[in-house]
């Protein structure tokens, strides 16, 4: 596998639009307003490129569902709410490089006929609204958004619109409830987006990074990105990396790279005196996994999937030895039941049990029954709600109990943390 | 006295409706702008928003209470926000917490007796490479260190770092 590749998404000094523009950008836009809408797609379907926000659905099939006859408005929107613990890689993207976005938009919204997008940003993102506002007006000056784009007849207006501070809204129809001017409580499915999405039209919902990855596709071909990567986990990934490491950050490479290389190689191995414990691969939500499984992984779907958890967003939590397992449980069991959002009984009763029985093993008045409790309690909260939140929590709670059995026994007979840990409590 | 949208909100306010199909989607921009306006979105300002947008003030008001960002009081002058999720727990929010509630004398949700400053806890902004992470009204501060912190108190005490509000 080459390491060593040309960045997609990341490149330097492409911020601005001249930046971007002297690099070659928006002539992918030029090239697909060429195409009929269908080939658009039909490339992207060639690519295999598949959701980065998390739930890793091939981003062709998504845009090729909706209805085809179907009168009226459809909609584009970009999903810019990054909230997952762990996830800081849109962020990295929205300041690097956001007329690939932009450009992305412009060519999604082409392929799927929308006249309109929106792009859904997390409320606390001040700064990266501000300065993707600014993007979006240059590129109106340009031409590049608007009426008439560089002669074609496609009309495509953009939107930023700023979230207000809740997680939930990164799950796609409460994000559409937010973008509605709802409290974001998710929608049961189906129907689908695609058939009845924001305003009640056919809408497509795509993560930042899959469509900053589109006009990369539509000038190199569907062929070129395919063969990026590992298999059915095609083209390049970004890995943010947090915890105990010496280079935390934001990578970009193809994925399919072993956990072990990009831990030595691009992180910079752990601090000195850090002994691995634990890595959470793909955000807070994806199952933990052990030292040895993580370092016997490759990052991407199918790898992560068969060692029993999940790309998710690429957000990669480094854990080392002097954490305690109990503690960073109760911490993630806290924010699960912070942002649930209220509408199902298993996730809202589930979420604060779970945080309870979290309090009382972490203050010492627990007891190993309570081990099988939380176990059982995650379990009936999977797959019983309307949106994946509930699952959220259950996977970590369900990894953590079962991998990391000892200590929360330890929790139960009295004894607490590794000594290290102690102090932060 | 009662509270009134002024020509100025009502005219950006139209412009902001332009962006979608249904003018009452713009209900939380339009409520960001009246809390950037006032620093908080008392509860006359919801009705008289719920007027303007022809909608029941309990969907305003459901809308101002699910949403972490919108403020129902008047806080500090420096909201510092400190997130206490996962990666930044690990990088040692707990003790800047702790510092800070000792430097300021308040507990989270509590504002200084001078109004200066408004102490919370926020889970994940978003910012996990960079932790531990605090966020002072609107603006990041990131790879917090307790001098850095401290500088940082000092830094808005004496008006030094002007924020956005």
């Amino acid at each position: 596998m080459i390491l060593n590749m040309e960045s997609i998404l990341l490149k330097d000094n492409v911020e601005c639009l001249e930046g971007y523009f002297a690099a070659g950008g928006y002539k992918p836009l030029k090239k697909a307003l060429a195409l009929k809408p269908s080939e658009v797609t039909d490339e992207v379907k060639k690519s295999n490129l598949r959701g980065r926000g998390g739930a890793g659905f091939p981003t062709g099939l998504k845009w090729s569902f909706i209805p085809k006859d179907a009168p009226g408005p459809r909609y584009l929107v970009c999903n810019a709410d990054e909230g997952e613990p762990g996830t800081f890689k849109d962020r990295e993207l929205l300041l690097k490089n956001p007329h690939a976005l932009i450009e992305g938009m412009a060519i999604a919204g082409y392929a799927i006929g929308a006249a309109h997008g929106y792009i859904y940003i997390r409320g606390e993102f001040a700064a990266e609204a501000a300065l993707l506002e600014r993007a979006v007006a240059d590129a109106r000056a340009k031409g590049f958004i608007g009426r008439n784009i560089l002669g074609s007849g496609f009309n495509f207006e953009l939107f930023v619109h700023r979230g207000a501070g809740a997680y939930i809204c990164g799950e796609e129809t409460a994000l559409l409830e937010s973008l509605e001017g709802f409290k974001g409580q998710p929608r049961l499915k189906p129907p689908f987006p695609a058939v009845k999405g924001l305003f009640g039209s056919p809408t497509v919902i795509n993560n930042v990074e899959t469509l900053a990855a589109v006009p990369s596709i539509i000038e190199k071909g569907g062929d070129w990105y395919a063969a990026i990567g590992a298999g059915k986990s095609a083209g390049t990934k970004l890995f943010c990396v947090s915890g105990p490491v010496n280079k935390p950050g934001v990578y970009e490479l193809p994925l399919g790279v072993p956990f072990r290389t990009f831990l030595e190689n691009n992180c910079g191995g752990l601090k000195a005196g850090k002994k691995l414990k634990a890595v959470i691969p793909g955000g807070s939500s994806t199952p933990v996994l052990t030292a040895a499984e993580a370092l016997a992984v490759n990052l991407d779907y199918e790898s992560l999937a068969a060692a029993g958890s999940m790309l998710g967003s690429g957000a990669v939590i480094i854990i080392d030895e002097s954490q305690c397992m109990v503690k960073l449980l109760q911490v993630l069991a806290r924010f699960y039941h912070h942002e649930s959002c209220g509408q199902c009984t298993p996730c809202r009763e589930g979420c604060g049990w779970i945080e309870k029985l979290l309090n009382r093993l972490e203050d010492g008045r627990g007891t190993v029954k309570d081990l099988d409790t939380l176990y059982s309690v995650a379990e009936a909260m999977l797959g019983r709600t309307i949106c994946p939140l509930a699952d959220a929590m259950a996977m970590p709670v369900m990894s953590f109990v079962k991998k990391f059995r000892s200590e929360f026994e330890a929790h139960a007979a009295g004894k607490c943390c590794p000594p290290d840990a102690a102090g932060e409590h | 006295m009662p509270f009134k949208l002024t020509e100025e909100f009502k005219a950006k306010a139209a412009h902001i409706c332009a962006r979608y199909p249904r003018k009452d989607a713009a209900l939380i921009p339009l409520l960001q702008e009246l809390q950037g306006q006032a620093g908080f979105v008392a509860e006359e300002a919801m009705d008289a928003l719920a007027q303007y947008l022809e909608l029941p003030y309990a969907r305003v008001k459901g809308v101002v209470t699910f949403y972490t960002m919108f403020n129902r009081a008047p806080l500090g002058k420096y909201h510092l926000q400190v997130c206490r999720n996962i990666s930044c727990h690990m990088a040692g929010a707990p003790a800047l917490l702790g510092r800070l509630k000792e430097k300021l004398g308040i507990a989270e949700g509590e504002t200084t007796k001078d109004g200066l400053f408004t102490l919370s806890t926020v889970e994940c902004l978003g910012a996990c490479g960079t932790a531990p992470v605090l966020q002072a009204n609107e603006d990041y501060f990131e790879n917090l260190t307790p001098e850095k912190l401290d500088a940082l108190i000092d830094d808005l005490k004496h008006g030094k770092h002007p924020l956005k509000r």
